[in-house]
């Protein structure tokens, strides 16, 4: 009976190893990924284990935690709060016991609970030192004033919209606004008041979406702001080579293949007008033409070069703006004054109006400009980075030189700044069946220091559904945040 | 038997039956360890949740002590050539299953729920019962042959066993298992535990006598040898019985377990490998069977192929669904390899059963792979110390009954843990020892019983000198 009793021991022996195999590959290889599952429920106990690390605006922080209750079946420890959360809530996103985190509080989870293995020297010291294990910060590229300023206007403002400023010779953003907006604080715990508060801010309960980032995630047709990207097109394809030089537009002005007259916004000079007037004066026809002429294809490439198809990420990730190929000369004609099915993100705008300030240069928007460990050592740290060149230094001379006198004498009056050059570009976009709904209001602009080197470059989006309808203007509602913003980041330097 | 077969006492090298030292004391140097350990895991479990070492730790330490000093008292006395391992490691596992059921009882998630019980207490009493139990079994079993005499009680009372929780208002349907029985003041009871031991006496009696009969006599049918239906006959109807009504119960891991215990013993009686063919075609017809009828059995299958499904499905509030094979892997998962240590994991939240069929789940996650790895070492070692003994064992009955023990315990281990790490479908029993429950801790500890009898019979030193080496076909053996 001996052989049968051996072969049922190899056999008992085969059980557990098949056991320990599994185990194996259970607690081995697959280990990882299990942990980290966002289903699995460690993940966002550990988030909130420790007071996460906090986000940093010009040296001070503009979140917090807080310990939770204890009572209960809570076991979470910590949760987030965040100072003048709406203000900042497109920047820093939530992140929640109960909803999860977005954006910056998502992106850089890793560094803000301490987990990220960059910070593995730090979190290896605390163990060995018994310490608890802390989070990290992320130090943002923001202007705190900017921001306010921003924020504060869309909120005079009322309505909806949103801002985005950026600095034009590193792509850093100094400002990031939407309104209207939430404050992330009110539900980062998981109770019934966190549960209520998050459900109010759904677009199903609340029309106007707070949660949504206007900046970054919302296209708008850009309207006659995008005639900047159409003039820049016309120098770059040599159509024209100078500001003042004479259009051969006429007046009126047929849109090619079709008998529809491109009209224009009143009763304004346009007929043969120089691209400085038409700018000035906000000429359909004359930057119509020049779309229409150069064709779809020229368009959409200087379109691309400014950031136009593709998303853009800050490391938040934005939505592409679109110019459409494959459209006929006339379409292209409407989409090359920012109608038809032209449209852009404010930071998109922001670019825009960055390239042209920074003498062609167009430099990638970021957001997060070092990220620490909790003693404050740099753990890693953007460097500005070049997107792409839409402009040439002499074309973009030109540029500015056609939106400065947009501001100084032109539809962009309202930004005018004391002392400082400003370049800028009103818009008023039709949207709505047979351009039936209220217009958007633009404006991007850039400041220009004696110096020649220029802080800021702003890019502003009004949506108003109750204002009256005529009163609604690029120059009117949105250059005077524009001015504001430029002006907090202006002061700043000086 | 044939001669050549007859022969462990000599041609051995695992346990030399002849003057073989008693090994009380090594046994008495690994309890002490097997002692410490719990205590010092006890402690740190205290520490981890409330900064303290918990009051009760003397109290523990002291009851496991003198729990183990008994059952070692007990050894010493009545079986004192008995396997010197297996004692020390019921015990580790016992202690430590203890330690596990006490941290689960402090967590917050658990105590909110329904039907919670401070379950370490309990455990400990049972486990005060369960080594009463194993002293009862070396005192009154003398000599485990005595057992052979009961092979027909032995198969009535596990069908009486098996039958108790369909009797109406004696049986308990808990959470879709009608394996329990209520015993008013005593709480509930699972008697297959203890069907298990009763009708492994019944096989090993029974294979004992009819083995010859059932290895020879038979006819030689596709390659393959069919023994005589009156051989074989009553022995499957047993077991199709007890199948039958572990399907009506769907108890399905217990008739699993049955199943491959009757194979085994009925492979290593006959020494036809022609058994194992069948048995495995017979578990594969069964199981497909069982799994495509019986909508329990397919559920658990479902979910097995699909746990993240299932857990989905359970989080949408649908009837019938668990996530607790998905938390368990998440347990186990994010135990990784060195665990998140005693008291710090959160496999709480596999909540129903996390102290009893999912208990594992809690040693992956805190003591990681490093520690599962040596939980499933231990019990290979029983395993083997009780396959030893079953090699060692002088009579049939003795290799019978203790590599059907053996093999049961080894399977329902495979079973259940493989089950928890989702190797196979759950099917819902408990890790012996380490799981809370009465009827587990109560039975397994007779079980070891046994095979310390068995155990201290085969290496016990022929008592004369002069006894002739084929000791065991002179051997007086009365086949009731």
């Amino acid at each position: 009976m001996n052989k049968p009793l051996r072969r049922i021991a190899i056999f008992c022996g085969l059980l557990v190893l098949t056991l320990l195999l599994r185990d194996n590959y259970l607690q081995y290889v697959r280990a990882d990924s299990l942990k980290d599952d966002p289903k699995n429920r460690r993940v966002t106990i550990a988030r909130y284990a420790n007071p996460r690390g906090d986000i940093i605006v010009g040296g001070d922080p503009i979140t917090g935690s807080t310990e939770t209750s204890k009572s209960g079946l809570n076991d979470l420890k910590y949760k987030r709060t965040y100072k003048n959360g709406p203000m900042w809530a497109p920047v820093t996103g939530y992140a929640s016991q109960a909803f999860g985190a977005t954006q910056l509080e998502a992106l850089e989870d890793g560094i803000l609970t301490g987990n990220d293995d960059r910070l593995f020297f730090r979190k290896t010291l605390d163990m060995i030192t018994g310490k608890e294990q802390q989070g990290g910060n992320v130090v943002t590229t923001l202007n705190a004033a900017a921001q306010k300023a921003a924020f504060d206007g869309l909120k005079k403002q009322g309505g909806k919209g949103a801002v985005v400023a950026l600095e034009p010779s590193t792509g850093k953003i100094l400002a990031l606004a939407s309104y209207p907006s939430y404050d992330p604080s009110s539900f980062a715990g998981n109770t019934d008041d966190d549960a209520a508060a998050w459900k109010k801010l759904q677009k199903k309960y609340d029309p106007n979406d707070p949660m949504l980032n206007r900046a970054l995630r919302e296209t708008y047709p850009p309207g006659s702001t995008f005639k900047v990207v159409t003039a820049a097109a016309a120098l770059e394809n040599g159509k024209y080579t100078s500001a003042d030089e004479r259009t051969d537009t006429p007046l009126p002005w047929v849109m090619p293949g079709t008998r529809t007259e491109l009209k224009n916004e009143g009763n304004i000079p346009c007929e043969n007008a120089t691209m400085r007037v038409a700018l000035q004066f906000s000429c359909n026809t004359v930057f119509g033409k020049i779309g229409s002429d150069l064709g779809n294809d020229k368009m959409l490439e200087e379109a691309k070069k400014f950031g136009f198809d593709s998303e853009q990420f800050t490391p938040v990730r934005a939505t592409a703006s679109v110019f459409s190929d494959d459209m006929n000369q006339s379409q292209t004609a409407l989409s090359s004054i920012g109608q038809y099915n032209t449209a852009a993100t404010p930071l998109q705008m922001a670019m825009v109006a960055s390239a042209v300030a920074n003498d062609g240069k167009l430099m990638k928007p970021y957001m997060v400009d070092t990220l620490q460990s909790s003693n404050l050592d740099e753990v890693a740290k953007t460097e500005p980075e070049e997107l792409s060149r839409p402009l040439s230094p002499k074309n973009a001379q030109i540029l500015q030189d056609m939106m400065q006198t947009v501001v100084e004498k032109g539809t962009g009056t309202n930004a005018r700044i004391n002392g400082v050059k400003v370049g800028g570009k009103t818009g008023t976009a039709q949207h709505g069946v047979e351009n039936s709904e209220n217009p958007y209001a633009w404006f991007i602009s850039y400041a220009k220091l004696s110096d020649g080197s220029s802080p800021v470059a702003v890019a502003v989006v009004i949506e108003d559904e109750s204002a009256n309808r005529d009163d609604i203007s690029g120059g009117g509602l949105a250059a005077p945040i524009a001015r504001n913003v430029m002006e907090a980041v202006v002061n700043a330097k000086k | 038997m044939s001669s050549s077969t007859n022969s462990p006492t000599h041609h051995t090298s695992t346990i030399g039956a002849i003057g073989a030292p008693s090994r009380r004391n090594t046994e008495l140097a690994l309890l002490v360890f097997a002692v410490a350990i719990p205590v010092f895991a006890y402690a740190n479990v205290g520490l981890a949740i409330s900064d303290q070492v918990p009051s009760g730790l003397l109290s523990y330490g002291l009851g496991l002590g003198l729990l183990a000093g008994v059952a070692h008292l007990a050894v010493r006395k009545f079986a004192p050539y008995a396997d010197p391992l297996l004692l020390p490691l019921a015990t580790l596992l016992n202690g430590l299953g203890l330690v596990a059921i006490w941290r689960l009882d402090q967590s917050k998630l658990l105590q909110s729920l329904p039907n919670f019980v401070t379950a370490a207490p309990r455990q400990l009493l049972y486990t005060a019962l369960g080594i009463a139990l194993f002293v009862v079994v070396l005192i009154f079993l003398k000599d485990h042959r005595v057992l052979q005499r009961y092979t027909y009680i032995s198969m009535f009372s596990a069908l009486v066993l098996l039958i108790l929780p369909l009797v109406p208002g004696l049986g308990a349907n808990i959470y879709g298992a009608k394996i329990w029985i209520n015993i008013p003041g005593l709480g509930s009871l699972q008697p297959g535990e203890f069907a298990k031991i009763v009708l492994a006496v019944f096989f090993a009696g029974y294979l004992m006598v009819k083995r010859d009969a059932l290895a020879l006599a038979s006819r030689r049918f596709m390659g393959l040898y069919l023994p005589r239906g009156r051989d074989l006959g009553p022995i499957l109807v047993v077991w199709a019985v007890s199948i039958l009504i572990l399907v009506l119960e769907t108890d399905l891991g217990t008739s699993l377990l049955f199943f491959g215990m009757f194979v085994i013993m009925l492979y290593v009686a006959t020494e036809r490998t022609s058994w194992i063919v069948f048995g495995l075609l017979m578990s594969a017809v069964g199981a497909v069977g069982v799994a495509s009828v019986e909508t329990h059995v397919k559920s658990r299958v479902q979910a097995w192929l699909d746990p993240m499904r299932e857990y989905t499905l359970s989080r949408q509030g649908q009837t019938g669904h668990s996530d607790q094979l998905q938390q368990a892997l998440w347990a186990f998962g994010s135990g990784g390899t060195l665990g998140s240590g005693w008291g710090q994991g959160h496999s709480d939240l596999i909540r129903f059963a996390a102290n009893s069929d999912f208990v594992l789940a809690t040693f992956g996650e805190e003591l990681g792979l490093a520690g599962i790895m040596a939980i499933l070492l231990i019990y290979g070692l029983i395993v083997e110390r009780g396959v030893r003994t079953a090699l060692a064992a002088r009579d049939p009955f003795g290799k019978l009954l203790a590599i059907g023990l053996s093999g049961a315990f080894a399977l329902q281990v495979f079973v259940v843990a493989g089950g928890v790490m989702g190797l196979i479908p759950l099917t819902g029993m408990t890790m012996p020892f380490l799981a809370y429950g009465g009827s587990s801790v109560l039975a397994n500890w007779a079980l070891i019983g046994i095979l310390i009898r068995i155990s201290d019979t085969a290496r016990r030193p022929a008592p004369a000198p002069a006894s002739s080496p084929d000791a065991e076909m002179t051997q007086v053996v009365r086949p009731s």
